[in-house]
């Protein structure tokens, strides 16, 4: 009966074959393409919706265009800081190869959630724009983040990387946490009152700043196991 | 032409027409094709049929009847045409049914608005439980104010209503009557809101004028907004409208209404006194913590490019109310 069934390959569980399958490049290219697009898709659905339908968005589109980008943005920060406690948990190190590409489309994102407020909110008068970074709180705290992750953005290529050389360029990166922070304190005091939401990604933020603390990485990798 | 029935409106064909607002000529705003549609049918259909349930109408909205009332020409919007019933139905900050602006469009049809009665109480001759069907047959008439949210943003509304002066008169205040305190209705089971874990607000709901303010001729007691009743999501059935304050100090489904001797604090002034005064009239001089006041965006405009008048326009009729006053210490 053996002599019939070919020999059989070492058992592989999922997350392994997913390890291999990121070790080709083909793929790679693949899965990207398609995460770019689903990366672009919420960035452009909502000016996109409007200008099809003018009342698709309710009353009032800008604060809803704003929120979206905003939201977005958010979303895609914590993402990017989700693949790290991933790649340990799951051993696909492969995951590592998307990214970039999450960071920068979440700072795309953040790029339109500023020249919306710039625009729609302040119709672009820098004496409003100014007054307004040094009164409220939680735009001041909003533009801190905005320049830090800036900063990432700028030296987010392969050419700083090796120009920087890896210990600087790492501890610059590392500058995504007070952003990620700054974010979402400048959504609570944003909020008038409820602040459910904000409090949610609070709560997912601590989670992935914490999977990062010295005493939960072991944890993360031995779960593999 | 005091005082009409919503039959007699129904059944006079005249009356209807003229209750259409002027509209700009070659304006390109979205038409408020539900109101008018319905008017037009109803006005073909005659009396008898207005129960008739019409298909582009939300079940929310199955409550509202169509409601006449004078047009006040003296109340014409000064440039720009009511902003859309889907907007303004659709768009409302109504904590009671949830912290979203959309949310009370969904979650306020399950307030009960008939029958209705407003307790009148305080310092007055004659303290009152009022039926909601005794205020309607007051001089009811229908004016476009301007609404300015603090927030930010700016609607006009033809809202049909009474001036608060003639349920004044109704019960007498006497002379220590100095303050007006509203209250909204506040009915867990039927607001979804009030059953959050986190409340949003300390309810019920309340918010309150100084007596001459409320005395003033441009202070109205509104029971419809574009030519019928008004929707649960706009305040149903009965709420204040201010027009040359911040929205929120019109307060929605009034059921207490009380006169005082001494100044109550509202809701918001409670919730957070730095950022919501007693007086909150408009003013853009005058910053909220959170938003410039300076501009604001005319709903459904992206760009807040129109700039934001003192008393929200109507400074000509209540500056004088706030002679001598700060308003920046009372704001
Ligand atoms: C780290 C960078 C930032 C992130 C991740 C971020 C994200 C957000 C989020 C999630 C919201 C709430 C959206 C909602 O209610 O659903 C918001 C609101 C807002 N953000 Fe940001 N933001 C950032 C920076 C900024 C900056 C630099 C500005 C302006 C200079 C800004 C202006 C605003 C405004 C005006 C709102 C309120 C929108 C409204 O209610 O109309 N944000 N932001």
């Amino acid at each position: 009966m053996d002599a019939v069934s070919p020999p059989s390959k070492a058992p592989f569980s999922l997350t392994q074959r997913l390890d291999e399958a990121l070790k080709q490049p083909k793929l790679v290219r693949v899965l990207k393409l398609m995460l770019f697009v689903a990366c672009l898709w919420p960035m452009v659905e909502p000016p996109l919706h409007l200008y099809l339908d003018p009342l698709a968005l309710g009353a009032n589109p800008a604060e809803h265009i704003i929120r979206d980008w905003g939201d977005w943005a958010l979303q895609l920060l914590l993402l990017t800081l989700l693949v790290t406690p991933l790649r340990l948990w799951l051993g696909v190190g492969g995951l590592l190869r998307f990214r970039r590409m999450l960071g920068l489309f979440a700072f795309a994102a953040l790029c339109l959630h500023v020249l919306a407020y710039l625009g729609f909110d302040r119709f672009f008068i820098w004496d409003e724009i100014w007054a307004d970074l040094l009164k409220r709180p939680f735009i001041t705290l909003g533009m801190i983040g905005f320049v830090l992750l800036l900063a990432l953005a700028l030296t987010s290529s392969r050419a700083m990387v090796l120009r920087l050389g890896g210990a600087l360029w790492t501890r610059i990166h590392k500058l995504i946490y007070p952003a990620a922070i700054l974010a979402v304190i400048h959504y609570w005091l944003m909020v008038k009152r409820d602040v459910t939401e904000p409090l949610l990604y609070a709560c997912l933020l601590f989670m992935l700043l914490a999977a990062r603390l010295p005493q939960v990485r072991p944890w993360l990798k031995k779960r593999r196991s | 032409m005091s005082d009409f029935s919503k039959h007699d409106a129904i059944q006079s064909p005249r009356l209807i027409k003229s209750l259409r607002y002027p509209v700009p000529a070659g304006s390109e705003i979205t038409p408020e094709a539900v109101y008018l549609n319905r008017r037009a049918l109803l006005g073909m259909m005659g009396a008898g049929l207005a129960s008739v349930a019409l298909p582009e109408e939300s079940k929310a909205a199955s409550k509202i009847e169509p409601l006449a009332a004078q047009k006040n020409a003296k109340f014409l919007p000064p440039s720009d045409p009511p902003t859309d019933i889907k907007l303004a139905t659709s768009y409302n900050n109504y904590y009671e049914f949830g912290t979203s602006k959309s949310a009370p469009a969904r979650e306020a049809e399950s307030l009960t608005v008939r029958p209705w009665t407003v307790e009148v109480t305080g310092e007055v001759m004659k303290p009152r439980r009022i039926d909601l069907e005794e205020l309607m047959r007051l001089q009811l008439e229908e004016r476009i104010y301007r609404f300015r949210c603090v927030e930010a943003w700016s609607m006009v509304v033809p809202w049909i209503g009474f001036e608060f002066r003639q349920l004044a008169a109704l019960v007498e205040p006497t002379s220590k009557a100095k303050y007006v305190r509203f209250t909204t209705v506040a009915r867990p089971e039927e607001m979804s809101g009030l059953r959050a874990k986190l409340p949003s607000l300390d309810w019920p709901y309340t918010d309150g004028l100084r007596m001459d303010e409320a005395m003033h001729p441009l202070t109205l007691m509104v029971v419809g907004m574009y030519g019928q009743t008004l929707p649960n999501q706009n305040g149903a059935p009965l709420r204040l409208m201010v027009p040359w304050k911040y929205g929120f100090k019109n307060v929605k489904s009034i059921v207490k209404i009380e006169f005082l001797e001494k100044q109550p604090e509202g809701s918001w002034t409670k919730a957070a006194s730095n950022e919501y005064g007693f007086y909150s009239n408009v003013n853009p001089q005058v910053d909220h913590p959170r938003w410039s006041q300076k501009r604001e965006r005319l709903l459904p405009a992206l760009f807040a490019s129109r700039e934001t008048e003192l008393f929200n326009g109507y400074g000509e009729q209540v500056a004088s109310l706030y002679a001598g006053m700060n308003l920046r210490f009372n704001y």
